[in-house]
């Protein structure tokens, strides 16, 4: 436990005092360099215990260390370069180029009024050509479609060199080609020693990329363990409320529902 | 790959700076050049050599002109760069600073001063800066108690419902208002002009004002990552609350002040900006002081015709709209490539 990453002790937190709360008692550690996969049905908090963990919503009560120190110890600019956030979307009426939005990546790791200089547009490039979006650095951001959005905000992400990297339903928007590269970018930066967490609905991600799940239900303390020791068919028919059945093809596991 | 395409960005920044020292070579041509434009001893361009000579072309260039071409060139580069800081932080090209009830309560002020203390010069523009200042505190305190959208959306609801009342009361003062002397007052007012700059009315705005534009300046790239949602803002190790609000007073202060001695002058805060971004894309580390720079040459040629045109003042208000909106649509018609820069 004291070497984990990121460590969380019963981590409560809910938008209004005066409801239940929406996190329960979230206790876990994440081993440094290992993909975590948050699961849960619609509504279970996934997309809020990011937040939490970003530092945005502060817990009611629990601890959130973050490499043994503290979460609220981080000055912002350190937070930024320790945790990056790829948000599910995100939306501009205006025509930035993909580079210029994949810089801002850089922010956290500038005095407040600098400017990026060449050698930050280099690692924004360099983002770039690790989602294969290169060819793209040019083209306004509200051209692209949704799927190129959201490898662009993981561009971002990586421009930040953050030691974990939160992905909110990283692979919502994209297709079958663009899921099979954000796959093979997560394993690519978990061997960099990145550390990774996601949220996600679509179990075949899960079962190709997560060492460990996070199984949510709300109003419940989640589940933290092994992918498989908790992702397992009584687990997932149990939170889905459906008969889920995990089965192989061709040596990989398959989540089949009826 | 990254090395070729590392390249082409230097030289883009590179392109973009370059075009930057370009608008502000423009902009100090055209001041040196309103300076001697007018309508002593003939309409045009007054000779350089006659300034040593005639007193009075001196004593015209030095007190009347100067200031009101400072002003000019202050109130275009506040009203543009304002507008595009409002425009990002509220994700909406569609707004410009006067929206926080500050136009309309500066209008409000001056009709106010108008009908009821006489109109002096003095009043007038001390009512017109209270009331903006009182415009943008109520919309601030009003945000803070609607309980709707998050805070971005509430200033403006906030905004816009401070400008609606402020508006009613303007429309109630002029119906008080004595016909033949006030309501003309008034509408001159509303309509802004630079007619009645003096080096005391400048001095007294110029220090709160050159410093907001300072801090937009120094701001001009990090604008770029307050304009993202909140909570993204927050994940790159900004203080967006915080960072927020200092850019909407360095907006609006000086926004403020500038009214309050020039009357509205209207569309320079929406048109330029968007002009500008059309030029120079989004990126506000070149578009911000790009469009400092053009909206202060707009400014100063619009209010260049303002004094020139007729031998009597036309109203700026007019004429900036008038142009911005010709130069705007022209712009959209055309669709120009933007230049590789």
């Amino acid at each position: 436990m004291n070497d984990a990453l990121l460590a969380l002790r019963q981590i409560t937190f809910g938008y209004r005092r005066d409801r239940a709360p929406v996190l329960n008692a979230v206790t876990f550690a994440l081993q440094p360099g290992r993909i975590l996969a948050i699961v849960g049905p619609n509504g279970a908090g996934k997309t809020t215990l990011l937040s939490v963990l970003l530092g945005w919503h502060h817990p009611w009560a629990g601890a959130i260390e973050l490499a043994g120190r503290s979460l609220a110890s981080y000055t912002r600019s350190e937070r930024g370069r320790w945790l990056a956030l790829v948000p599910q979307s995100e939306h501009t009426p205006f025509d930035y180029s993909v580079l210029d939005y994949v810089l801002m990546g850089r922010a956290p790791h500038l005095p407040p009024l600098a400017m990026p200089t060449a050698a930050d547009y280099e690692i924004a490039l360099s983002a770039l050509e690790q989602v294969g979006m290169a060819a793209l650095a040019d083209q306004p951001v509200p051209q692209l479609s949704g799927g190129e959005r959201q490898l662009m905000l993981a561009a971002r992400a990586i421009a930040q060199q953050p030691r974990l990297l939160m992905l909110d339903e990283p692979t919502a928007h994209l297709d079958l080609h663009n899921k099979a590269r954000l796959i093979q970018i997560m394993h690519r930066l978990r061997s960099q020693g990145v550390t990774l967490l996601m949220t996600n609905h679509e179990p075949e991600v899960v079962l190709a990329v997560a060492d460990d799940v996070l199984l949510m239900e709300a109003g419940q303390p989640p589940v933290f363990g092994p992918l498989d020791q908790v992702f397992t068919e009584a687990a997932l028919s149990r939170i889905y409320q459906l008969p889920i059945r995990l089965v192989e093809v061709e040596g990989r596991k398959q989540v089949l529902w009826t | 790959m990254t090395a070729a395409a590392l390249q082409s960005v230097v030289r883009r920044n590179h392109r973009r700076q370059q075009w930057l020292w370009l608008l502000a070579a423009m902009t100090l041509a055209i001041f040196v050049l309103s300076l001697l434009l007018g309508r002593y001893p003939a309409p045009g361009l007054l000779d350089w050599s006659r300034l040593g000579e005639d007193e009075l072309a001196l004593r015209l260039v030095i007190n009347l002109r100067l200031p009101r071409l400072i002003t000019a060139l202050l109130l275009g580069m506040t009203l543009s760069a304002a507008g595009m800081v409002f425009q990002l932080l509220f994700s909406n090209p569609l707004v410009e600073p006067g929206f926080l009830g500050v136009s309309q309560g500066a209008a409000f002020g001056a009709a106010a001063a108008i009908v009821f203390l006489g109109g002096a010069a003095v009043v007038t523009q001390v009512a017109a800066v209270g009331f903006a200042l009182a415009g943008l505190g109520f919309s601030y305190l009003l945000a803070r108690r609607l309980r709707y959208g998050g805070w971005v959306l509430r200033l403006l609801l906030a905004g816009i419902a401070v400008s609606a009342l402020f508006s009613a009361g303007v429309g109630l003062l002029k119906y008080l208002a004595d016909p033949l002397t006030q309501l003309p007052e008034i509408t001159f007012w509303l309509l802004g002009s630079l007619a009645s700059i003096t080096w005391g009315k400048l001095l007294g705005v110029v220090a709160p004002v050159s410093i907001s534009l300072l801090v937009l300046w120094f701001f001009r790239w990090r604008l770029n990552v307050l304009a993202l949602n909140e909570e993204t803002a927050f994940s790159l190790g900004a203080a967006p609350g915080r960072e927020r609000l200092l850019l909407i007073v360095a907006a609006v202060l000086p926004t403020a002040l500038l009214i309050s001695i020039s009357g509205i002058v209207g569309w320079v805060g929406l048109i330029v900006p968007n002009f500008t971004r059309r030029i120079f894309a989004a990126d506000t580390r070149f578009g911000l002081p790009a469009t400092m720079l053009i909206g202060g040459i707009f400014v100063m040629l619009c209010d260049d015709l303002a004094r020139t045109l007729l031998p009597g003042e036309i109203p700026l208000g007019i004429l900036t709209s008038f142009f911005g909106a010709l130069a705007f649509l022209g712009l959209m018609m055309l669709q120009p490539s933007r230049p590789k820069s």
